[in-house]
Formats: structure tokens, C-alpha cells, sequence
């Protein structure tokens, strides 16, 4: 199973959902099948991006929230599965491209590929809803089904270790926060009829600058 | 609620022995209420810990808010992404850590919140500084502030209960401003009473 026809099978149900991503191949990968204002791609930071998924559906639990990570990220960060299955958020999908590989960086094996099995990490951490795929078809409707349930849920595709001839798209990595960030603020401007108090907006609007 | 302290790190549970912590450590409830008021006036609504002694009132507070997300933490680093994801959906919020927490978090410091131009407010409990006791804290002591400063991140001092309101407010606006992490150094004199 490839990772790219695992994202290609997904990426309608992706459309109402705010999308986290990690770096190199699945950054690459889901910007090649075109790029969206709902997606995030973490190009750096390795392990944080169930972190980032977990604030924003803390923050947001009425929007659905997916994150795409990697076997290397997770097993730098594991303790976010417990934090994760701490807070259980209904309203986020993990999803783990297991390749038991770091193949941006030469393809070294990770623990997975030694029997490290993440499905049952998160199972074991508490997370309420997991599976492990390696079927396109099986994968994309186990994560259609995780994005229309009310539970987290933490979804391993075992995948191929092959990814994209290179990393690095045109898309700056300031533009992909910017376009991201303003993105949920739409979202949030076209079902909240008022801001809430406290928020960015009514405290910008009663200061005076300085200058 | 009875807790026993643990010497490093938070607190455990009742056990043999236990203690409140009120008891075994004069952490100030007072001015950690003061605290926890500048961060509620700053609209700040989501809160990531990991327990440290002098942070115990502050945890205790946030997690009996109603009105305060208070997400529990197995390693500091993950309230950089916890707190960016609050970011992106447009709510405020703080970090709440020792500074071997900091020393914890700075990969995702540097190639998160510098990078991506994140807000983050941290409050560092800054210990192993002069009047320390528990040995295993002095090395970090020794390294919080230059570590600040080669990471050029602004920071200041929690020190007096009269200024904590201006500093936390002047803090997060500067944090707000220029889309970057600031620290605030929470110290003996503010958090310890004895």
C-alpha cells in the first residue's frame, strides 16, 4: 500500500475537515494532489503535530480535526497519545503512515520495523477507537467512518517506505500558517453570531496604538 | 485534598505519611491566585501544565475553572503544538512549567513557535536559584537565562504581587504583537513563603 493512494482515497472526506499534517513525504504528498486553505503542514517539529491537532480540537469541538502523522514523529512524541486519550477528544482523527522508516533521511528502519506496534500503544494508552490498515480500501473507510463518529480515534496505515522525489514545494511555510489560521477564523466568523468576550477581536478593537 | 510532595516534580497522591502540601511546602496560594487572576484578564482560556511544586495552587485553579481549558502535559514540549493549535483557532493560552521543563521544550520552541511565528506565554517556575535546597535543580538554574537569551526570547521576572498583573498583561501583548514565545521567570521571592 502506498501512502499517496491512501491520501488520494481520502481527500474528499478531507474537505470539511482542518487537516494537520507532518513534514517531508505526507507534506509533499498531499500538496501534490492540491493544496487547500483547511490543510496545515508542520515542516519541522517532529512529534508535534497530534499536539497541534489536540489544541485545536480542544479549542474547536465542533469542527472535525485530522491529523497525518508518521511512525518516526509519533515515536518521538508517544506521550502525546496519552495526552491524547486523556482529553479524548471527539472530534479528532489521527491517523499514523507507518513505514517503519525515517525515509526522508535515508530510509532507517524505526522501532515498528522491529515489532513496535502502535495500534496497540494508543489502544493501551486509552485511545477508544483505533485500527491498524493496509488496504487502500479498508483505510479510507475506516477514516471516512472515524470522521463521521463522535470518538477519537487513532487509525495505522501501514504503508510502503517510498515517497516523492522532493520535499520542498512553493508554498512558504509562513503563507500555509497565515492562509491556515484565517481560514478557521472564516469558518469561525460564518457560525459564531458574536465574538466571544476576551477573544483577539474585541480586545484589538477598545486598544488605541501607540504610535 | 491531601497530596504528599514529591521532591522534584509534582505531587502524588494520598499515601503512607501523606501530607497536604500546603503543609509540607509554603508554596504562596496567594500570590498564585494573583497569578491565575492576570492570566483570566488576559482572556487566556487554555492552560497547559506539567506539575512542578510551586505551580501546584496554579494547576489546582485551572483545573476547578469552569471556564479554563486545563490540558495535563506528559512532556512540556507538547504544549508548543498544544498551544499553537489554541492559536490557530483563536484562543488564548498560557504554558505553565519548571524550567527543566523549558530546557524540555526547546526543539519545539525553536522549530515551531520561531519558526511559524507562534504566541506562546510562558510561565517558568525558575528554580535552583539562590535559596535552593533540593540539589538536582541547581544545574538549571545555572542555564535558564542565558539559554533565554541565546534563544532571544524576551523575558522578565515574576517577583512582587504588585507588578504581576502589569507584567502578565505587558507579556502576552508583546507575545500578541510579535508572534513569538515570551517567558516569564516565576521566582522564590513570589512563590515561596517562609
Amino acid at each position: 500500500m502506498l501512502r499517496i493512494d491512501c491520501l488520494r482515497s481520502i481527500y474528499a472526506d478531507l474537505e470539511n475537515c482542518l487537516v494537520v499534517t507532518i513534514m517531508g513525504a505526507v507534506a509533499a504528498e498531499l500538496q501534490s494532489l492540491g493544496h487547500r486553505p483547511n490543510f496545515f503542514y508542520l515542516q519541522h517539529a517532529m512529534g508535534l503535530a497530534s499536539s497541534t491537532g489536540l489544541g485545536l480540537a480542544l479549542s474547536l469541538p465542533h469542527q472535525k480535526i485530522v491529523v497525518l502523522d508518521g511512525d518516526g514523529s509519533l515515536l518521538m512524541n508517544l506521550g502525546s497519545l496519552s495526552t491524547m486519550a486523556r482529553y479524548a477528544p471527539k472530534n479528532l482523527v489521527h491517523v499514523v503512515f507507518d513505514n517503519e522508516s525515517l525515509l526522508s533521511v535515508g530510509g532507517f528502519p524505526t522501532a515498528t520495523a522491529a515489532g513496535t506496534d502502535l495500534e496497540g500503544v494508543a489502544r493501551a494508552s486509552g485511545v477508544p477507537r483505533t485500527a491498524t490498515l493496509r488496504s487502500v480500501d479498508t483505510f479510507q473507510r475506516s477514516v471516512a467512518d472515524a470522521i463521521a463518529a463522535h470518538e477519537l480515534s487513532t487509525i495505522i496505515a501501514k504503508v510502503e517506505a517510498a515517497g516523492p522525489a522532493v520535499y520542498v514545494t512553493d508554498l512558504a511555510l509562513l503563507e500555509n500558517r497565515f492562509q491556515f489560521a484565517r481560514h478557521i477564523q472564516s469558518l469561525k466568523s460564518q457560525s459564531l453570531p458574536a465574538p466571544r468576550s476576551g477573544a483577539l477581536s474585541s480586545r484589538r478593537g477598545n486598544q488605541q496604538p501607540e504610535t | 485534598m491531601a497530596v504528599t510532595l514529591e521532591p522534584d516534580r509534582g505531587v502524588y497522591p494520598d499515601s503512607i505519611g501523606a501530607v497536604t502540601v500546603e503543609e509540607a511546602m509554603p508554596v504562596s496560594a496567594t500570590n498564585s491566585k494573583i497569578i491565575y487572576s492576570a492570566l483570566k484578564q488576559c482572556g487566556v482560556r487554555l492552560v497547559s501544565a506539567l506539575p512542578e511544586t510551586w505551580l501546584v495552587h496554579l494547576i489546582r485553579l485551572a483545573d476547578e475553572d469552569p471556564e479554563m481549558t486545563l490540558v495535563r502535559l506528559a512532556k512540556e514540549e507538547e504544549g508548543v503544538g498544544i498551544s499553537a493549535g489554541a492559536h490557530f483557532a483563536g484562543v488564548k493560552s498560557a504554558m505553565l512549567m519548571q524550567n527543566h521543563g523549558f530546557l524540555a521544550a526547546i526543539n519545539g520552541i525553536v522549530s515551531f513557535a520561531h519558526l511559524y511565528k507562534i504566541p506562546l506565554l510562558m510561565l517558568i517556575s525558575y528554580r535552583g536559584t539562590f535559596g535552593e535546597r533540593d540539589p538536582w535543580q541547581t544545574q538549571g538554574g545555572n542555564v535558564t537565562e542565558p539559554l533565554l537569551r541565546a534563544l532571544c526570547i524576551p523575558y522578565s521576572f515574576l517577583n512582587s504581587s504588585d507588578s504581576v498583573e502589569q507584567r502578565i498583561h505587558q507579556a502576552q501583548t508583546l507575545a500578541e504583537s510579535s508572534l513569538q514565545p515570551v517567558a516569564l521567570l516565576l521566582t522564590r521571592e513570589l512563590m515561596w513563603e517562609e
